[in-house]
């Protein structure tokens, strides 16, 4: 007993205040990228063969947060003249073309879907699916329950069966094996729901395009209302686009 | 022992044109008398040759030992014989057409059709909707019933399906059916250029990008010919050990949440997040993703980063002390952990068990001793083996591994690390050659095996993560165990869904 209250007393209180306090991630962290306009078109051309997830337009200037892997190979290669990677973690989108960006995102809160603010802004049940996810996108939704992110305090949480869900969130390129049981769950969802894509594989395939066992973007087969890129998301940034979008 | 088998070195690059091209009944014989002799099977897989399909093998006893030979289009069963070979000469079968004839076992391991277009060994038609379409093994008996689980589970975990056949509460038999999580990896290999190699790698299982990505890296410098400096070798080195720490912790404090005790299950859930982030302040991603390129690291460890983890590492380390002391010292949890889904040390030797799963069955094998890579050569830390085979043993290696992590950590941060961080280059490998590279991820054995064509293309890229291994090792972990226990048992196993589907 003496041990436990010991313990308990070492590791203190640790739940973040964010949103209400701003949180700041380290400097190697790779948010939300902005590319420079005014760099010359060779360098732009040379960034987009670099790009291992070929995620950049170079004639528009445009980085798709949606195959983007956030592996900062253009930032590195570009000396930052071309693309930086800045330590905003709020990269959430309401809407597919818009993960199309040269830096700026249009404002999640005034894409939501308003009755979804009255349905669920007080409590909302979701049902994780795995569809192929590798494991680390899944990882940092876990979190969101551990007490430094405390999501139960928001109303939000993650419940075992999708009849208990008011919307599923899926990670993962969607395999061919997993295509079936991934339907099956969204239709044991009762409506009005919500479809959630978390990560650069559930948003595009990601590293695995290409593949014939899988599904390159969750939007072909379900109505996807929140995308959320990264591989895998920062927590901060599923807990961000959770709260914005519902809240 | 008389074998043709040749010895390689881990990460060697090897002349195809070395690699001994035995008669089938020499390569089966010869093989079937290494593991009989306590060798173990690193890799057995098909991979298609110059006229014709391939096996080959790379066993493990003091060294690498590695043959091949024609495949035959079916051939007796080297199962039948020694059940290491159970599930590679299942996905022989699936990857190949290559029918093991006698196989106690032959079903499907990910549930897809096969290189060559032959028809399905299975007699499955993968237009039609496959997986979850199989008879399961059955106990027969009025009082026997089955609990299905899965491919969609409770938790925010990957999909996979189980079958419990019980008696009461009691399980008989666990069948574990995967394969829902394949995405083709290995053969998206073949094609990528050289640029997606690190990003495939990542992604072959999250919670071991390092792992995995370190396997890729250590190939391609093989066959590259590619040196590494040793600052980028400690890097490296660190940065596998974190992400050892980070998910042994997350799961000791799944254990403890999984018997009730839920204080070590949020502290352990929190301070596994402070792991995760020090990788995060190294290269700028939780898991690692990002650190490890072919040629050395991207990201430097400055005099000021060694700061700031030594000092995260100096508060955490008594808080981790503390905590495992209290999970293995209350009663509650030692009378759940002990005695509960034991694997004994002959059905783990049997089983081919590795990582903390075998060292918790008695098996002290651990890569970064025995075929050391990186800066493991020049460390030095005990050998981890727990006799008794339950979950129990299985935390408490892990307990035991978080500790001397740590101790790697902070000894390795202790002096000045320089290294010259790289770039993506052109790399050309090496024509018509092989590199096995194998390290020691957090569960275990991990291995890839890259062979090229005549103009240096990537002919076979053969994965195998640790859970490979180990699924058969939780099977056996739930015989005649409460069915209760089996979310305990699970996570003390923790192992890789898509690692095994690929």
């Amino acid at each position: 007993m003496l041990n436990t209250l010991k313990n308990r007393f070492e590791q203190g209180h640790r739940t973040s205040a964010y949103p209400k306090t701003p949180i700041k991630l380290p400097a190697r962290y790779r948010g939300l990228p902005q590319v420079r306009a005014q760099a010359s078109s060779e360098l732009a051309a040379e960034c987009a063969a670099a790009c291992p997830q070929e995620a950049i337009d170079a004639g528009r200037r445009l980085i798709d947060l949606g195959r983007c892997v956030f592996c900062g190979t253009c930032e590195r290669l570009s000396e930052s003249r071309f693309v930086s990677f800045s330590q905003n973690f709020e990269l959430a989108v309401a809407a597919k073309d818009h993960l199309l960006t040269g830096g700026e995102l249009p404002s999640l809160a005034e894409h939501a879907k308003k009755h979804f603010k009255k349905l669920f802004g007080r409590s909302l049940q979701l049902r994780q699916v795995s569809a192929a996810g590798c494991n680390a996108c899944e990882a940092d939704l876990n979190v969101l329950a551990t007490p430094f992110f405390d999501l139960a305090r928001f109303g939000i949480n993650f419940v075992a069966s999708p009849r208990h869900a008011d919307g599923i969130v899926v990670t993962g390129p969607v395999s061919r094996n997993m295509k079936t049981a991934l339907l099956q769950t969204y239709e044991a969802t009762p409506a009005p729901k919500v479809v959630i894509a978390v990560g650069s594989c559930a948003l595009s395939g990601g590293p695995f395009r290409g593949s014939a066992e899988i599904t390159e973007g969750l939007d072909k087969l379900l109505p996807v209302d929140l995308y959320i890129p990264g591989c895998p998301p920062h927590p901060l940034t599923n807990l961000h686009a959770l709260l914005t979008y519902f809240k | 022992m008389n074998t043709e088998f040749i010895q390689i070195n881990n990460g060697e690059a090897v002349a195809r044109d070395r690699i001994p091209h035995l008669a089938f009944d020499d390569f089966r014989s010869q093989a079937l008398d290494i593991v009989a002799n306590g060798g173990k099977i690193v890799h057995f897989f098909a991979y298609p040759g110059d006229d014709g399909v391939n096996l080959l093998a790379i066993l493990r006893s003091d060294h690498l030992l590695l043959a091949e030979c024609r495949a035959p289009e079916a051939y007796p069963a080297l199962t039948a014989e020694c059940e290491l070979f159970h599930m590679f000469e299942r996905e022989i079968a699936e990857q190949f057409g290559i029918r093991p004839e006698g196989h106690p076992w032959l079903k499907m391991v990910r549930y897809h059709p096969n290189e060559r277009d032959l028809p399905d060994i299975f007699g499955n038609d993968y237009r039609e909707d496959i997986p979850g379409n199989y008879d399961y093994y059955t106990v027969e008996g009025e009082e026997i019933h089955e609990v299905a689980v899965g491919p969609v589970h409770a938790g925010v975990i990957e999909p996979g399906h189980f079958r419990f056949n019980c008696i009461g509460e009691r399980v008989l038999h666990l069948e574990i059916q995967l394969g829902y999580q394949h995405r083709g990896v290995e053969k998206l290999f073949l094609n990528a250029d050289i640029k997606r190699l690190p990003i495939l790698a990542e992604g072959i299982a999250g919670d071991t990008a390092v792992g995995h990505s370190l396997c890729m890296a250590q190939a391609v410098e093989a066959l590259a010919v590619i040196d590494t400096d040793t600052g980028a070798r400690i890097i490296r080195t660190i940065g596998l050990e974190l992400e050892r720490i980070a998910n042994h912790v997350g799961d000791l404090g799944a254990l403890s949440g999984d018997v009730a005790f839920l204080p070590p299950a949020n502290y352990c859930g929190r301070m596994r997040g402070d792991f995760l982030n020090m990788s995060l302040w190294i290269c700028g991603n939780r898991f690692g993703k990002g650190l490890v390129r072919p040629g050395g690291v991207r990201f430097p460890l400055t005099d000021e980063d060694r700061r700031v983890l030594t000092e995260r590492l100096a508060e955490l380390k008594p808080q981790i002390q503390h905590v495992i002391g209290l999970l293995f010292s209350t009663p509650s949890v030692r009378s759940r952990f002990e005695g509960c889904g034991v694997v004994s040390t002959p059905d783990a030797q049997k089983l081919g068990l590795v990582g903390p799963a075998g060292r918790a069955s008695g098996i002290a094998y651990d890569v970064r001793r025995c075929f050391p890579t990186e800066h493991y050569q020049r460390l030095d830390f005990p050998a981890n083996a727990e006799p008794s085979g339950d979950v129990y043993a299985r935390a408490k290696v892990r307990a035991d591994e978080v500790l001397q992590s740590i101790a790697i950590i902070e000894s390795l941060l202790s002096n000045p690390i320089e290294t010259r961080c790289v770039e993506d280059g052109d790399t050309k490998l090496a024509p018509a050659s092989l590199a096995v590279t194998v390290n020691e991820g957090w569960r275990g054995e991990l291995s890839h095996c890259l062979l090229t064509d005549a103009d240096g293309k990537i002919l076979r890229y053969k994965i195998k993560d640790p859970s490979f291994h180990n699924w058969n090792g939780l099977a056996m972990a739930l015989r005649d165990t409460g069915i209760s226990d089996f979310p305990l048992n699970n996570k003390s196993y923790n192992l890789s869904y898509c690692g095994f589907d690929l």
